[in-house]
């Protein structure tokens, strides 16, 4: 095996070798425990460093400085914040149900931990490989709405019930256009296996790669994607479940202490979980963006490729406001649904024309005029209008 | 086109982000323990006793008159007065603070005490770093504690402290003076006592000034810092028991 | 049959239980969807991936989910004042343990398969074919039933016209 081979299954390499100590009976066991651990060491600390960085991100992009007292440039700051939430009193609402408002963010922590199973961080380097990996996360991400519900509805408070409902209604809206962006992907490799997608992007032509997202249903398709999974993470410009101007925290509002703490890793483990899947499905997973940068180690690559889209995220935090309610739900049943349907034609396209110039042509095309018509009529549509409300009785 | 809107948004932060790195204008943010935005000089926070002289208890310009401790709306001046006598800032012997407390937490920055204090003794400081480790004693703050020298005063409120200055100097040079225009005290039918005289509008103080052989520092400042302390007095302090109109509200102090 | 039949068994039958003799809507669906969960771990135990992850994802994704939507909205999650039992509680557990007595008998009675039957290996590629292929009409035609109702739903929701002055 070469050197860059060696580095690359340094971890594989590693278990193997541990592995070997353990008796054969208690070895299926060890070898999940040994691929689990990482996963819930890693995912958390770059929890850590992501709200660090999100905070002095969104920071700069105020012109301020963000967090930079605690330890150097601030990197301690989430220490400094672990520490507080769990010295904090850990308040529950006497009218609360004891039991489930207990449960939610539990149920949400592990919901968020075991979409992680079918990732694949790097070469070989995966819990399991599902043959139906994608059914398993998007089923598994399913599990995140009931517990936040369950968060919102034993707080018995009528801004996190209001929160809740919010939040459900929205990962309704959204689940189906994400499911349906990543379908294209499905589509285009027949598998639901998450190793097989990124096996499939591991080419390269002329040193450029495979992605998916090179091609035009790839690349709405990973636009699709990335706003839906902005959507299912309740991350701005979507953040309406948790609305601090209008209700305060959502869900999540009569939490303290280390609960709210797992109610925020829960949620920023989702996001890295999403963009995750994003990354395998139309980014090429682990793999390099160049041949002959194909010396550096697979996990490196997916790392490097999951900090820009968090980067992404936070920028796109710090510009866009916060939608309202019907322009969301509109949003999710008039634009992305349509494109989303239309995207899939466009990849049973590409599938069925032959290869070269003209098959670019046709897809960019049955892409980009339905998209360019849609804005016109939205255009058309901004007239003012006299607004009606309905009560309810 | 749908979303250019967005693109737009986007490389405006983008620029505000890489900007902030470049271009140091850009963060208005002051790094406050290290760095200090510039004092302004009408702010106030909590009030201070005024010392001349090198010793602060000695120099007290306080007489313990608990004029200020009547008036403080939310009652948070502790005074109490001595038993024996020394000079005050005008040279003439007084009671004198044996206690001087001002609560931190309890006081609400309203300056009703400054402006009713006859004797400038007591002063708005600007220091908002009021911070104490306990809620009871500690926030307790005593004579010792209050004492600030005049020159301290000269630094934060410079206009203010120079009025002040003239007006002391015009009275003590009024108590030094050996009575020499006993036609200006007939004329004052109340006869005001010399600090009130002191308090007095400048048109007032400056007939009896002007007419015996002054203490020329006193001479030098006098005409412009009358003025000024005319102006500032009418300006800054509604309250103040010491009128502009010449006669009449003299007659008021003392009744006072 | 292994300890994690077992212990799959008892949540699967606890939460369907609990669902019944709970007297708060959200606990009993809740306890439903804790049954819900044991049920796709008896099918994934049983190698059955793709029925499994559809199972939690439509049941608990969706099933739940609505039912939890339908209690936020109207008022009755507070607990419900009916015991648990009903009046003819016995007249049920009798008619419920006949029907459980004939399915027992039919089954360990049956020579239609023989006991054990070697796990076949059925990939979600293969159950897409066989949709695509061989039951292709009758997808199509839940495909229809299904925007039929879609459309229906959307036709119900739609606010009432306003009536034309005359
Ligand atoms: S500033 Fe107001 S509240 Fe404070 S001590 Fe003076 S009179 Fe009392
Ligand atoms: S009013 Fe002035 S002189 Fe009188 S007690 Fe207060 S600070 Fe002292």
């Amino acid at each position: 095996m070469t050197t860059p081979d060696t580095i690359d299954q340094i971890f594989v390499i590693t278990k193997h070798w541990l592995l070997g100590y353990v008796p054969a009976p208690l070895q299926p066991i060890a070898s999940a425990i040994l691929s689990v651990l990482p996963v819930m060491g890693v995912f958390p600390l770059l929890f850590a460093i992501t709200t660090v960085l999100e905070r002095k991100g969104l920071g700069r992009i105020q012109n301020r400085y963000g967090p930079n007292r605690v330890g150097p440039a601030g990197f301690w700051q989430p220490a400094a914040d672990g520490i507080k939430s769990l010295t904090k009193e850990d308040v529950v609402p006497r009218n609360a149900d004891q039991i489930v408002h207990f449960l939610a963010p539990i149920v949400l922590v592990i919901a968020s931990f075991i979409v992680y199973a079918v990732l694949p961080i790097g070469r070989n380097m995966v819990i399991t490989d599902l043959n139906s990996g994608l059914l398993y996360f998007f089923a598994v991400g399913s599990m995140v709405e009931l517990s936040v519900f369950m968060a919102g509805w034993s707080s018995h408070s009528k801004y996190s019930l209001l929160g809740a409902m919010r939040a459900t209604a929205q990962m309704i809206s959204y689940e189906i256009p994400l499911v349906l962006a990543a379908v294209v992907v499905i589509m285009a490799t027949g598998s639901l296996s998450t190793v097989t997608i990124v096996n499939a992007q591991t080419g390269y032509t002329m040193g450029f790669p495979h992605w998916f997202v090179f091609t035009p249903w790839g690349f709405a398709g990973f636009i699709l994607f990335m706003i839906a999974a902005t959507a299912e993470s309740n991350r701005s410009p979507f953040d309406l479940p948790e609305g601090e101007s209008e209700i305060i925290a959502g869900y999540y509002i009569e939490y303290s202490g280390f609960k709210f703490a797992l109610f925020f890793l829960g949620e920023y483990l989702g996001m890295f979980a999403t963009s995750g899947l994003a990354i395998t499905l139309f980014l090429g997973g682990w793999a390099a963006p160049f041949s002959f940068l194909t010396w550096i180690p697979s996990y490196f690559w997916f790392f490097a490729k999951l900090l820009v889209i968090i980067g992404v995220f936070i920028w796109v935090r710090g510009t866009l406001p916060r939608l309202r309610q019907d322009q969301l739900m509109g949003f999710a049943w008039k634009f992305m649904l349509p494109m989303t349907l239309l995207n899939v034609f466009v990849a049973a396209a590409w599938h069925f024309l032959p290869t070269g110039i003209i098959r670019w042509a046709v897809c960019t095309a049955l892409l980009v005029i339905p998209f360019i018509v849609f804005s016109m009529g939205l255009k058309q549509n901004k007239k003012l209008q006299v607004r009606t409300y309905r009560f309810a009785e | 086109m749908f979303g250019s809107g967005v693109l737009k948004g986007m490389a405006e932060t983008a620029r505000n982000f890489l900007g902030s790195y470049v271009d140091k204008d850009r963060l208005t943010t002051v790094q406050y323990p290290e760095e200090h935005a510039p004092r302004i000089e009408a702010s106030r926070n909590f009030p201070f006793l005024v010392y001349d002289g090198p010793d602060p208890m000695a120099g007290l310009r306080c007489v313990s008159c608990f004029i200020c401790e009547k008036e403080c709306p939310p009652k948070c001046i502790i005074i109490e007065k001595s038993t024996d006598k020394k000079p005050d800032a005008v040279g003439k012997p007084q009671a004198y603070p044996v206690k001087f407390n001002i609560d931190v937490s309890v006081c609400m920055s309203c300056q009703i005490c400054v402006e009713v204090c006859p004797f400038d003794a007591i002063k708005m400081d600007v220091d908002f770093e009021q911070t104490a480790t306990s809620r009871f004693d500690a926030l307790l703050r005593t004579k010792q504690q209050l004492a600030k020298s005049n020159e301290y005063y000269h630094q934060i409120h410079p206009t203010e402290a120079a009025a002040v200055d003239a007006e002391l100097a015009a009275a003590r040079a009024k108590a030094a003076a050996p009575k020499p225009a006993p036609a200006v005290a007939a004329a004052k039918p109340a006869t005001p006592a010399p600090t009130s005289a002191a308090m007095a509008s400048p048109v007032a103080t400056a007939p009896p000034t002007a007419a015996p052989p002054a203490p020329p520092t006193a001479l030098s400042s006098r005409p412009e810092a009358a003025c000024r302390s005319g102006e500032t007095r009418s300006a800054t302090t509604e309250a103040s028991p010491t009128p502009d109109a010449p006669a009449p509200p003299a007659k008021e102090t003392a009744s006072e | 049959m292994s300890i994690v039949f077992f212990i799959l068994a008892a949540l699967t039958i606890t939460g369907t239980a609990a669902a019944m003799a709970l007297r708060n809507a959200v606990h009993c669906i809740l306890a439903l969807t804790l049954g819900f969960v044991g049920l796709a771990a008896l099918y994934l135990q049983l190698g059955a991936q793709f029925v499994g992850f559809t199972q939690i994802m439509v049941y608990i994704g969706a099933v739940a989910i609505l039912a939890v939507f339908a209690i936020m909205m109207t008022r009755s999650a507070g607990p419900h004042p009916q015991p648990a039992f009903s009046r003819t509680w016995r007249t049920g557990t009798l008619i419920a343990v006949i029907v459980f007595a004939v399915l027992a008998y039919a089954i360990s009675h049956t020579t239609l398969a023989p006991a054990t039957l070697p796990q076949p290996e059925v990939t979600v590629n293969q159950i897409g074919d066989t949709l695509m292929h061989q039951y292709a009409l009758p997808l199509e035609i839940l495909g229809l039933l299904l925007t039929a109702a879609l459309i229906g739903a959307v036709i119900v929701a739609m606010p009432a016209k306003q009536e034309a002055p005359q």
